[in-house]
């Protein structure tokens, strides 16, 4: 709570000290929140708490709230290259360093974009995809 | 999708008791909070297995080990010493003393019906999905090793140090405990596991994939016609992975 007034007050004295105390937050790409930036500061984190369990523990993988898609849009990239959170220009550090945050989400996810994912199902004529695997199976038996 | 921002704690009551009341009016039973459930997910149906066949595995070949290795991004930092290194997936040689008889096959968790591993668990983190996977949830795994002393198949890693640079769909990190996933991500998505593809890319395609609850599929066909073996079947676990041939 004290956390939150602190925040407002600084919100509301932000025109006064234009910018250079508040965090220069990195201009993202891709469409704005359907939600607004206003709830997206308060809940993201909610959101994607809600969201790990049901893809760990139900296999639920068509989600709402990921890290990975926060990093499609505001990833920070510096020399054509993402920076991952050791850098203070991640985006995620942005505020949490000034909010004096601490998140402990990157001890474990990585911190930069996905390159390697599958986000959608595999096709029966991709080799890998289970219906392909199951017909070259059969077929050897036969 | 409904917006994400109406999915506020008051909506969740909300829908939850909308469910008791359909409970009581109807007399069924919904799944899910505003009965909102669908197939999505881990299929409660399937049992994900694995039939590795002894015989066709090659002792010098650890294309299985690598895969896993490169698809999971463990056994890339570590210090060379394997009795802290983490390893999902491992490569064991047996001899028999009387014959000489060598087999090689990989080893990984076994992903069983009763796992140990859940069972002693203080926290939760060892869980089973649905669909039969054992899984560690890290978020709130505390690094205590329960699970790694009641494992009978040493299937299970503990990160001695920090990570970086994991790789998206296997997230890994220091004080926690980890082990093969089935490859959750990509089964998930339809395709089968990176040590199953190895092994196949190799043309040795000694590992066989399948859903051990369809009577129709090879894999359980295989376990219907030929013998296999559960390790340590002694101990009562039925284990989704089998030997052939060991």
């Amino acid at each position: 709570m004290i956390l939150r007034i602190a925040l407002l007050l600084a919100c509301l004295a932000a025109p006064v000290w234009a910018g250079d105390l508040m965090p220069t937050i990195p201009a993202a790409t891709g469409d704005p929140h359907p939600e607004g930036n206003d709830y997206m500061r308060r809940n993201h984190m909610e959101m994607m708490k809600h969201d790990r369990d049901l893809t760990l523990r139900q296999g639920d993988r068509d989600i709402g709230a990921s890290l990975g898609q926060c990093f499609d849009c505001n990833a920070v990239e510096v020399a054509g290259e993402p920076v991952g959170y050791d850098n203070e220009q991640h985006f995620c550090r942005t505020c949490h360093d000034y909010a004096a945050v601490k998140v402990d989400c990157f001890m474990c996810h990585t911190s930069k974009p996905a390159t390697d994912i599958h986000r959608t199902m595999a096709t029966a004529d991709e080799p890998n995809s289970i219906a392909a695997y199951l017909t070259r199976v059969e077929g050897a038996e036969q | 999708m409904t917006n994400r921002a109406e999915l506020t704690r008051r909506d969740i009551l909300k829908s939850g008791a909308a469910v008791a009341s359909l409970t009581l009016a109807l007399g069924v039973t919904l799944m899910a909070f505003g009965g909102a459930a669908d197939a999505k997910g881990a299929d409660a149906g399937k049992r994900w297995g694995l039939l590795i066949d002894a015989g066709k595995c090659d002792a010098d070949c650890s294309d299985c080990v690598t895969a896993c290795s490169t698809e999971n991004g463990w056994g890339h930092g570590d210090h060379g010493s394997p009795e802290t290194d983490p390893a999902w997936i491992r490569k064991v040689t047996l001899k028999e003393q009387s014959t000489g008889r060598t087999v090689s096959a990989p080893i990984m968790c076994q992903h069983c019906e009763a796992p140990p591993c859940v069972d002693v668990c203080p926290t939760g983190a060892s869980m089973q999905r649905p669909d039969g996977i054992v899984l560690v949830d890290k978020h709130i795994c505390i690094g205590c090793r329960y699970c790694m002393m009641a494992c009978p198949f040493k299937a299970r890693s503990f990160v001695h140090e920090p990570v970086t640079d994991q790789k998206v769909n296997a997230p890994r990190g220091n004080g926690t405990v980890e082990s093969c996933t089935l490859c959750v991500h990509r089964v998930d998505k339809g395709r089968i596991p990176a040590c199953v593809e190895a092994c196949e890319q190799a043309g040795h395609s000694a590992i066989l994939f399948g859903d051990l609850n369809d009577p129709d599929s090879p894999i359980s066909k295989a376990l219907e016609q030929y013998p296999s073996i559960a390790l340590r079947d002694d101990l009562g676990l039925n284990p989704a992975v089998r030997y052939q041939n060991m």
